[in-house]
């Protein structure tokens, strides 16, 4: 396993992953300095995006605390002209290539289905059936190939692609013929599997007898497992194979191992499922603290902690605010994009309701929308605190 | 003057996929054995001499990766036209088709479009094995953000399976297999009609049939039977399937009073079953009987000793005029 920071803060770059090492010698203390900044804010957000959801404001939410390091850290090993192809848990990631994060808000309040602009933000949408999204990624990185967006040596020129998923769906059908299809295709595409032990209640024991790193090799996809809870390897082996991806070496299988310290969703309810002494035990290899250890010791103070803490609620209480302020969708929002072109049964009953609508006159239903959220009743062992997330 | 050359439905789309490729070089083909050998029905027969293995591909025996991957390669601007190999084994790809490529323009609000066309060779009366013989248009009509197409001659196959290209929606294409090798003449110069519209493919006055497929062969049979006896069906060639041309058929119901609607696929919840539903919506005053419809049982594929038992025949289609006439 790939380990650059140990639990206690400790760098160390072993002689075996020296291929990795190296791209440190890339960062700047102010990436490091980025890198925590990112991960402690994104984990505020977090912590806002639960307690949002508990009052009522979203529909659902998916924590990805304790992932912060697997998500930042490959995040910003992904170069600027790469494709991403989320799972739905990757806001880290998303926070690394600039997607406004009210746009995960309003998907989980109910607005939309997801609404970016994939094209434009190259982190395409959330994909919520399981492992679907690594074959759009096979896809997308199979035109990369044909576009001949691969190994130029031109950095404008040449692309990769990285898709995210979990131990979970590996179990897919979708993730090992994205495999097959991208180790046939020799696709420039890392495989990135946030292993974070637990899909809802099942084990990943119950997912796999083989390591998940070593799933891509009878596909002919090599892999390699990280310390998901280390950015520091997080960010360099993804840098690596991103590289290698661009430079025409074909598909590789990152596995980060790390852990899902809250719950599945804000309907989930974790302690049906396993120990308090297992969420202990990963809470005490939290990816934040080692850095932070690790930059108090390089001399980073206390001034630089509290601005991080600052931007943190500052973050929290803009998108409390502009979550308040998300106006309900338009009903013309239901049908416009099912087809691109004209389609006259789609036509046909948005008049109609439109015109339903409008014979209500005063109590039009469209003029007085009721809040699409609904406060469900859930499980009350979710605990929102601001240290260690849901737990 | 226009252009017109005599061949079979196969060789039609064969050129009309070829005309798309030289047309757009983002149009590529690639599905299961379709490249050297062309297809197990080898429709695609000669595209890979024609345009090298960067535009038509053989895949991996996945037709969930197929799809998936089409719908990656339409993100990155590709218009990909994949093959299912036989209709019954469009499963796998179910997943991929209704969760992911029926709702893809509609989750991104139209950022992304998805020009992929699937095509499927569908329908039996071939004496094939299991899952050789179905006729799944339904499902796929009943997904929202999926367009469904079925040519039943030569001419339409080839204009239509452009046009199915040239959508930016996903089209599933129904390729009538029993009728691959029937022919008739093509104009390569001048589209029939749009992709979605239904034609009258025979004018009359005592019933309508309407029909898509391998069924407007049995239609027109049908039809001619009833000429003899004075009884003047009109046959309508509905060709698409999602969205449906009702205006043509509900016209034609105002005309006739009658209509029987005739498919291959089992009757319950079938595009039959909405054609029978609207025009009962829009032509109720001018219904002189129930709208009737002839197709296959809701059983199972049949073994092919049975099939013929199974798929409508013209007096199956007389059978139900017959019936609806005595009101």
């Amino acid at each position: 396993m790939v380990q650059f920071l140990s639990m206690d803060g400790k760098l160390h770059v072993p002689d075996e992953w020296a291929q990795y090492g190296e791209y440190l010698n890339r960062l700047t203390e102010a990436d490091y300095l980025k890198f925590y900044r990112d991960m402690a804010r994104i984990r505020r957000f977090d912590n806002e995006a639960t307690a949002l959801q508990r009052q009522g404001q979203l529909g659902l939410w998916i924590p990805a605390i304790g992932q912060e390091a697997a998500q930042i850290g490959s995040g910003y090993g992904v170069g600027p002209n790469d494709h991403i192809f989320p799972s739905y848990r990757e806001h880290g990631v998303a926070l690394t290539h600039g997607i406004d994060l009210m746009s995960i808000l309003k998907m989980l309040r109910g607005v939309n289905h997801g609404g970016w602009n994939p094209d434009e933000t190259r982190f395409h949408l959330y994909a919520i059936v399981l492992g679907s999204q690594v074959l759009h990624a096979t896809g997308y990185a199979m035109g990369v190939n044909f576009d001949g967006n691969v190994a130029t040596g031109n950095p404008d020129v040449d692309q990769a692609v990285i898709t995210y998923f979990g131990d979970g769906a590996t179990a897919e059908g979708d993730v090992s013929e994205g495999l097959l299809f991208a180790a046939i295709n020799k696709t420039p595409q890392v495989f990135f599997c946030q292993n974070n032990q637990w899909a809802i209640s099942s084990s990943t024991a119950s997912q796999t007898t083989v390591p998940l790193f070593r799933r891509g090799e009878g596909f002919g996809v090599n892999g390699v497992r990280i310390d998901g809870n280390d950015v520091l390897a997080s960010y360099a082996v993804t840098a690596k194979h991103m590289d290698d991806a661009r430079n025409g070496l074909g598909p590789y299988f990152i596995e980060a191992l790390t852990y899902r310290i809250g719950a599945h969703t804000t309907s989930d309810d974790p302690t049906k499922y396993r120990s308090n002494e297992e969420v202990d035990y990963w809470k005490a290899r939290d990816p934040l603290k080692r850095l932070e250890i690790f930059l108090r010791e390089q001399g980073v103070g206390q001034v630089f902690f509290d601005d991080v803490a600052a931007s943190g609620d500052a973050l929290a209480e803009e998108i409390r605010l502009a979550t308040f302020a998300l106006a309900n969708p338009p009903f013309e929002n239901m049908f416009n994009h099912v087809y691109s072109e004209p389609h006259p049964l789609i036509e046909e009953q948005m008049a109609w309701l439109e015109n339903y609508e409008g014979s209500f006159e005063d109590e039009g239903h469209l003029a007085h929308q009721t809040t699409a959220i609904q406060v469900v009743e859930t499980p009350d062992v979710i605990q929102v605190n601001n240290e260690g997330g849901a737990a | 003057m226009s252009n017109f050359v005599e061949m079979p439905i196969a060789k039609a789309i064969n050129a009309g996929l070829r005309q798309a490729m030289a047309l757009d070089p983002k149009v590529l083909l690639f599905g299961e054995d379709i490249a050297e050998l062309g297809g197990v029905f080898r429709v695609t027969e000669g595209i890979l001499n024609q345009f090298g293995p960067t535009r038509i591909m053989n895949s991996p025996i996945a037709e969930s990766g197929i799809v998936g991957t089409a719908i990656g390669l339409a993100m990155r601007g590709y218009r990909p036209v994949v093959e299912m190999q036989f209709d019954g084994f469009i499963f796998p790809a179910f997943d991929q088709i209704t969760t992911q490529l029926a709702k893809m323009q509609n989750r991104s609000e139209g950022f992304l479009k998805m020009p992929v066309v699937i095509r499927v060779p569908y329908g039996g009366g071939i004496g094939a094995v299991e899952h050789h013989s179905e006729s799944p248009e339904a499902y796929f009509a009943h997904t929202p953000g999926l367009r469904v197409v079925s040519p039943s001659n030569p001419n339409d196959a080839y204009w239509m399976i452009q046009q199915a290209i040239a959508s930016n929606d996903p089209v599933m294409f129904f390729e009538p297999k029993r009728r691959y090798w029937q022919k008739g003449p093509v104009n390569l110069d001048t589209p029939p009609m749009p992709l979605h519209a239904a034609r009258v493919l025979r004018e009359g006055n005592s019933a309508t049939i309407a029909c898509y497929g391998p069924m407007v062969t049995v239609a027109l049979q049908a039809a001619e039977i009833a000429a003899e006896e004075g009884i003047h069906l009109e046959v309508i060639d509905i060709r698409s399937l999602s969205p449906i041309d009702f205006t043509t058929i509900v016209e034609s119901v105002k005309k006739t009073g009658r209509l029987v609607v005739a498919s291959e696929a089992s009757n319950f919840v079938s595009v039959s079953s909405e054609i029978a539903a609207r025009v009962a919506e829009q032509a109720f005053y001018h219904l002189e009987a129930p709208v009737l419809r002839v197709g296959g049982f809701d059983v199972p594929y049949p073994p092919a000793k049975l099939e013929e038992l199974f798929l409508p025949d013209a007096d199956r289609i007389l059978e139900a005029v017959d019936r609806i006439l005595a009101y």
